[in-house]
């Protein structure tokens, strides 16, 4: 295995600016990488071998004219497929955009481009974000480099799993519920949901609106923290973007990795332990928690009562507003399109056939759930409750930011399940997200980090760190002091001890 | 086709029914850019060329609200007397359909920009109704689908469709009315004065193109009847396709007369749509409204709300422009017009063709002169409205002015204004080619009058006599002899002077 998948991201970018190494090597070298344990893993749907070298190539010009684009100028990245390419198939991971090339840049993409980020391909993940597992991809599924029996979380698992299979030292996901950081945290990498509107959602292709936010996936809290800022910032196209300054992140990971958290106050969330949580989840996370306080942290538990009201709520508000947003999937403009040619039928008919074959059963299960909530008669008892359910759970975070700096928890109940064992079991599946998913709701920013290894399973446990809306900086100084500690006491950093692939690859 | 309806008497109707009307009238904003994006609002152009991936509803792509559609939006608002929200949102309006990018309308729903206003409308006889006014929401257009093959021309048996997209995204105001009652047999008519009015306002407010014949203010005319001496209201249908002023009256009369007819037969109205056939002036039966279509409202994620401050309102609501019933009142003054004679202009839709062609530097009197009696002619003859002759206001004032400085009698300027009716071009060009100018060269006239006075030498004899009367058949000889081009009040004054020396 080559030295250069092994390093971090901010490593990468100081040799290449210091032109110790070029782009074209390092990316090479991912690329290489890919060719070699992808077959296994499955994290990419698309890889654009050529265009990522013609990409670092420009950088290593610009790099030799003395200009660096960002402080990760030529690192590769793996791009979840939901957000548009110009060069690139954009599917959603649905048969409803098989082949689709967008005439256009996400707001992301550009910004990534922009930056001399060098993106390598993009990543599997279940259809339209929807799920927790990558399971309901239409292209199969993604494995995790773990256990590659296993599942390495969704929606955003192409992007994880690049991470752990060494494919890609960064990478970008999207979390509507716990889709970045679910999957960081049963593959043992770092996920980053950022406050909402701190991303740009232009050309995020839209799951549930109010939800949906993009961000940084990396192995390292500085490297997530680098692409944070380059992704970050207001975006005009974007009415829900924020017109304030990105918080400093970088600043904060730096800071917090001196290890001193005195003065902090850390709140552990009642609500989220006890039944249908995984012992060696509970104990990786009673372990951190403890970490925290030799750091000098101070930790009190806290109660917010309505979180256990957030997974139905959401399981009304997201599929409501994706009944919508997915109405234009209908053969007419673009992908997909069943009955073309056949004179009898009509327009009506086509989209009808259209939608039956594009979409996967559970898009369509949200999307007939979504159009039963939003139905006359029944709007106010489920859409309408759900939405005032949403505004408790803001006013419990902002109680609790009352008591404490940020609040912390398991980033989800269990480590990553056996491929298959939960896809007849939609209730189970959704319980992966039961403690992510008051974030989403309320928009405030949330990280995951690993914390070790499930005594049970030897399978990576995440922490979540949760804090305001707009302090993002907090999470990242917290995260970046705890990853310290950790690897001190483990002699190293944990997700080198994910599994050789070549030995395991089939 | 379905067979013929039958129709009630319409003074039947009105013994027996009141009519409640309730009008919608959607209004294209003529903004530079359509409303969530900044694709060129223009009417026409090759089909799907303005667009983009925000009003083509592509994957990813987000609107972002046009702010001078919002200010045109609380200008309208104000200017039909509404309240302003404090504060209001966007909301989906679900459903399918292959012109609408999404599959859902941006629109307003129950937080609408403005509500609760009223417009007094001007009425043939002078009487004033006013409309109150529900609301006024934002919202965007459709694209236009192109249904080919089919006898109707509408989705229903077309063999395909084509779509343009240009359309898709144009900002959109609705106006809706609360319900009209009390109108009795002037429905029709407090209809079309209501569209007409609102149509001067928009475009006093500079806000609308307001071509009703370009779709860029339609109006859909809801009608229902209640017998006489109850209150509650009937089934009502919604006219649609009505593109013209004239066709909202008569869609309204006639859907009150086929009501009456299904209603007194023992029949009940369907709650449906209909269409306006202007050819002949009736409607047909379209999509069924039964069961209430559900659209499935919510708010729209994409966008945040809007809370126009209440300077920036304040500040809108000073700098209106003149409003129509204000611009009238400040023009009878001027132009001291009596009651009637305002009414008549406004009557023959020509007082804005007027006052442009009093701008031009005609007078008041000539001005309307020319509009209401031989223009006004001319365009019944033709079946054109007034605004649509094929003459400009400047071009009036000029043959005005010929006409002040003696240049033409008043039957040449009419023949200047026939030819530039019939296309000939600018007044001067058609008196030039036509040969029409007023013969004011007196030598010319001296040598037609020498001629004419030896030719009747008798006659001659009288003027010199004193007998001045007889002078008549001479103006007539040399009137003759100049082809009429000749100032009859010269020839006679310059007849005189000669037989005198």
């Amino acid at each position: 295995m080559s030295d250069l998948i092994r390093q971090t991201a901010a490593e990468l970018a100081a040799k290449i600016a210091a032109r110790e190494v070029s782009s074209v090597e390092v990316t090479q070298a991912h690329l290489d990488r890919i060719t070699a344990v992808d077959p296994a893993v499955h994290a990419f749907l698309h890889v654009d071998a050529e265009g990522a070298l013609a990409a670092a190539r420009k950088v290593d010009e610009d790099i030799a004219q003395g200009h660096v684009a960002s402080p990760l100028a030529g690192v590769p990245l793996a791009l979840k497929d939901v957000l548009t390419t110009q060069d690139m198939p954009t599917t959603c991971g649905s048969k409803m955009l098989e082949g689709w090339v967008p005439p256009y840049d996400a707001t992301v993409t550009r910004r990534l481009r922009e930056a001399g980020v060098i993106i390598l391909g993009k990543t599997n993940m279940d259809e339209f974000a929807m799920g927790s597992s990558t399971e309901n991809s239409a292209y199969g599924p993604t494995r995790n480099p773990w256990d590659l029996d296993r599942i390495p979380g969704g929606s955003g698992g192409g992007s994880s799993a690049a991470l752990a299979a060494f494919e890609a030292p960064l990478a970008i996901g999207t979390d509507t519920g716990g889709s970045i950081r679910q999957p960081g945290a049963v593959t043992g990498t770092v996920g980053v949901k950022p406050t909402y509107g701190g991303v740009s959602r232009y050309g995020l292709v839209a799951f549930s609106s109010s939800l949906d936010q993009a961000g940084p996936c990396a192995r390292t809290v500085l490297d997530a923290a680098l692409l944070h800022e380059v992704i970050a910032g207001h975006d005009p196209l974007d009415s829900t973007s924020i017109d304030q300054p990105v918080p400093a992140v970088v600043a904060a990971a730096r800071a917090g990795a001196a290890g001193d958290l005195s003065g902090v106050k850390v709140g552990v969330v009642r609500e989220f332990r006890g039944e249908g949580y995984q012992p060696g989840v509970v104990a990786a996370f009673d372990t951190a928690v403890d970490q925290l306080r030799k750091l000098g942290a101070e930790v009190v538990e806290v109660s917010c009562p309505s979180f256990t009201l957030a997974l139905p709520a959401y399981y009304l508000i997201a599929p409501s507003e994706c009944s919508s947003n997915l109405a234009r999937f209908d053969a007419m403009r673009y992908g997909l399109r069943v009955g073309e040619g056949d004179a009898a039928l009509s327009a009506e008919q086509v989209m009808s056939l259209t939608r039956e074959a594009g979409f996967g059963p559970e898009v369509k299960r949200r999307v007939i759930l979504g159009t039963y909530a939003l139905s006359a008669g029944y709007y106010d008892a489920y859409y309408g409750s759900a939405q005032k359910v949403r505004t408790l759970i803001s006013r419990d975070f902002a109680a609790a930011y009352e008591q404490v700096d940020v609040l912390v928890a398991p980033t989800t109940p269990t480590t990553a399940f056996p491929i298959g064992e939960r896809v007849g079991d939609p209730m189970q599946m959704y319980l992966a997200d039961l403690c992510t998913i008051p974030s989403n709701l309320a928009g405030n920013a949330a990280m995951s980090v690993p914390c070790g290894l499930s005594e049970e399973d030897g399978l990576p446990v995440g922490f979540q760190i949760m804090a305001p809306a707009l302090a993002d900086d907090r999470m990242y100084r917290v995260a970046a002091a705890y990853e310290v500690a950790r690897d001190a006491a483990a002699g190293g950093a944990l997700i080198h001890r994910v599994p050789e692939l070549e030995a395991s690859a089939r | 086709m379905t067979a013929v309806a039958e129709l009630m008497d319409y003074d039947e109707v009105l013994e027996r029914f009141d009519p409640v009307l309730g009008l919608e009238v959607h209004v294209e904003l003529n903004t530079n850019t359509k409303m969530f994006c900044g694709c060129a609002n223009v009417f026409g152009g090759e089909p799907n060329t303005n667009v983009c991936p925000t009003c083509l509803g592509m994957p990813g792509a987000l609107p972002v609200v046009n702010g001078t559609a919002v200010e045109s939006a609380i200008r309208i608002g104000l200017a039909l007397n509404c309240e302003i929200a404090q504060w209001c949102r966007f909301a989906r309006k679900n459903y399918f359909y292959p012109d609408m990018p999404k599959n859902f309308q941006t629109s307003q729903y129950d937080e609408p920009i403005a509500f609760n206003g009223h417009l007094d409308v001007l009425l043939d006889d002078g009487e004033v109704f006013r409309v109150d006014i529900e609301r006024a929401h934002m919202e965007e257009d459709t694209g236009k689908s192109l249904h080919v093959g089919g006898a109707t021309g509408r989705i229903h048996g077309a063999e395909h469709s084509l779509l343009d997209y240009n359309r898709a995204g144009v900002p959109l105001i609705e106006i809706v009315t609360k319900p009209l009652v009390g109108t009795g047999a002037r429905a029709p008519e407090v209809a079309r004065a209501y569209v007409s009015a609102l149509r001067d306002l928009l475009r006093a407010l500079g806000v609308s193109d307001v071509r009703m014949d370009q779709g860029s203010l339609r109006c859909d005319a809801n009608v229902s009847l209640m017998p006489k001496g109850t209150e509650v209201f009937g089934t009502r249908t919604e006219t649609k396709n009505v593109n013209s002023l004239r066709s909202v009256e008569r869609a309204v009369r006639y859907e009150m007369t086929r009501h009456a007819a299904v209603l007194a037969g023992g029949g009940t109205i369907r709650q449906e749509t209909r269409h306006f056939d202007e050819s002949t002036g009736s409607t047909s039966s379209g999509r069924a409204k039964e069961t209430a279509e559900d659209y499935r409202y919510f708010p729209e994620p994409d966008l945040v709300p809007i809370a126009p401050a209440r300077e920036w309102v304040e500040q809108l609501a000073a700098t209106l422009p003149e409003l129509p019933w204000q611009r009238r009142q400040r023009i009878q003054a001027e132009w001291n017009l009596t009651d009637l004679e305002l009414r008549d202009l406004v009557n023959a839709d020509a007082l804005d063709i007027v006052a442009a062609t009093v701008d031009a530097g005609a007078p008041p009197a000539e001005a309307r002169s020319w509009w209401v009696s031989y223009l006004s002619q001319k365009a019944n003859a033709t079946g054109t409205e007034l605004t649509a002759l094929p003459i400009t206001p400047a071009q009036v004032a000029k043959v005005i002015a010929l006409v002040a400085e003696g240049s033409l009698t008043n039957k040449l300027a009419r023949e200047v204004v026939d030819g530039v009716l019939a296309g000939e071009g600018e007044p001067e060009q058609v008196v030039e080619q036509r040969g029409l100018k007023v013969v004011s060269d007196d030598s010319a006239l001296l040598a037609a009058i020498d001629e004419a006075l030896a030719a009747q030498p008798d006659v001659a004899e009288k003027i010199r006599g004193g007998k001045v009367a007889a002078a008549g058949a001479i103006v007539g000889a040399v009137m003759k002899a100049t082809k009429g081009q000749a100032d009859a009040k010269r020839v006679r004054e310059l007849i005189i002077s000669r037989c005198e020396s």
